[in-house]
């Protein structure tokens, strides 16, 4: 009984692992979403707390503390407004110059505001699960990023809640161009599944030895998955590499992937 | 109440997937998530029946894996193999001693994310690996010793709280008892 027993269980685990490691991705995905959403009250109930412990913080803030924030607000505020306007004035003459070469007019962009509901519970990803989905029009591959810069793609969508693939995850590589020499290069893939470190590398596609710390890296928008001019991140140090035929960067990465809270997700 | 101890187990497995998702910043101060999947395991494989270890087995894997970016699967295999070799001979292990309960846990903190990373390395694209995975190892296994013998003593009050009890016969039989008196 007990030999028939433990064959058993050993047929059935194996069988199911096998048709479940088969699964075409459209119906893995599926099978994924209805197992996440055993975790929706789980995921309800940590929101909800959290935003009781805000509120709860917020309470205990004294009145001095709230003025100096509303004093620093109002001071940013302003200087946000002035380069809003100086903004404003680029972007009517760059639509005008556009406009008198003949190139199509660059799109604003839409984004919808997400929050951050959990993270990868393995080392092997860098992964976060976000509480916007299908329902609210989110598609895979759409750029996630914060006010600081880019954060990652949209990897897999479901109705309520979607995963993003952070940059330096396997599944997320960038191109990107170096704002002052103009060279491109590609982020690769962290050597650690780790973000707390908040660093990727990124390589370029010919020896650049001008590139320098400090320069800033944005996104190139070639591959038609990331819009241009998104800030990635900062230059650390570089290194030539494959004997000179290419450099290699450490970038420092403009968004703190470490204490995400809140994304926006850039919609078409 | 039987069915209660199997049942909080399997809720045990419920909340350790949930919390691996969460607390951000202790995982990024320590480096690495917090796993306790592997002790529950072994805890299933060492006091109940197979059906039941390979449903947490089940329940567990496939929650890890719809959670992660991981394939969907991948997570069972090393999973069950842990489980079935510590039920396979639980007669010969010294269960009830802490010691044995904690190097089981390491054994098996570091074996299910080897062997997990073994089998995503066989397939596209290739999961993240350099030498901060050792530490990973190092962490998963350090926390399961831990957590192994903890979950022994929880689940066994737990155990002690719900179970039947053995009935205790008594030799006492009343119609045998010897009445005194003048009646």
């Amino acid at each position: 009984m007990s030999k028939r027993a433990h064959h058993l269980a050993i047929g059935t685990v194996a069988v199911l692992a096998l048709v479940v490691l088969n699964l075409p991705p459209a119906t893995a995905g599926r099978v994924k979403l209805a197992f996440a959403g055993l975790f929706l009250p789980l995921f309800g109930i940590a929101g909800s707390g959290q935003s009781f412990v805000d509120r709860a913080s917020y309470a205990l803030l004294t009145r001095s503390t709230l003025i100096s924030e509303v004093e620093r607000l109002r001071k940013e505020n302003a200087d946000l407004r002035l380069a809003a306007l100086q903004a404003q004035g680029a972007m009517a003459e760059n639509a005008r110059l556009r406009a008198s070469l003949g190139w199509t007019p660059k799109a604003p962009w839409k984004r919808r505001a997400a929050r951050v509901v959990g993270r990868e519970p393995t080392t092997f990803w860098r992964n976060i699960t976000i509480d916007v989905g299908a329902r609210d029009g989110i598609l895979v591959n759409q750029a996630v990023l914060t006010g600081d810069g880019l954060v990652g793609r949209i990897r897999e969508v479901g109705p309520t809640q979607s995963q993003v693939a952070l940059i330096g995850d396997p599944d997320c590589g960038v191109s990107v161009i170096i704002a002052e020499t103009r060279d491109n290069a590609v982020i690769q893939e962290a050597r650690s599944a780790a973000i707390g470190d908040g660093y990727v590398t990124l390589r370029t596609l010919q020896n650049s030895p001008e590139i320098l710390a400090g320069h800033l890296v944005l996104t190139s928008g070639l591959g038609g998955v990331f819009p241009r001019d998104i800030p990635v991140g900062r230059i650390v140090d570089t290194r030539s590499v494959d004997r000179g035929l290419c450099t290699e960067a450490r970038v420092k990465l403009a968004a703190n992937l470490n204490r995400l809270e809140e994304v926006w997700v850039l919609t078409p | 109440m039987n069915w209660l101890p199997n049942t909080l187990l399997f809720f045990a497995a419920w909340l350790a997937v949930f919390a691996q998702t969460q607390f951000a910043p202790v995982a990024g101060l320590l480096g690495a998530p917090l796993c306790i999947v592997p002790a529950l395991v072994v805890y299933a494989a060492l006091t109940s029946n197979i059906a039941v270890m390979t449903g947490l087995v089940l329940f567990a894997g496939m929650a890890i894996d719809s959670l992660s970016a991981n394939r969907l699967g991948v997570s069972l295999p090393p999973l069950f193999v842990v489980g079935f070799l510590v039920h396979a001979r639980q007669h010969l292990i010294l269960r009830d001693q802490v010691y044995a309960q904690v190097w089981l846990g390491i054994g098996a903190g570091w074996a299910v994310p080897l062997g997990t990373q073994t089998l995503l390395s066989m397939v596209r694209p290739e999961p993240i690996s350099g030498w901060p995975t050792l530490w990973h190892l190092v962490f998963g296994a350090a926390l399961n010793g831990a957590m192994c013998p903890l979950c022994f003593v929880l689940f066994g009050r737990l155990r002690d709280a719900f179970d039947y009890r053995p009935v205790v016969e008594s030799s006492f039989r009343p119609d045998r008892q010897i009445k005194r008196g003048r009646s």
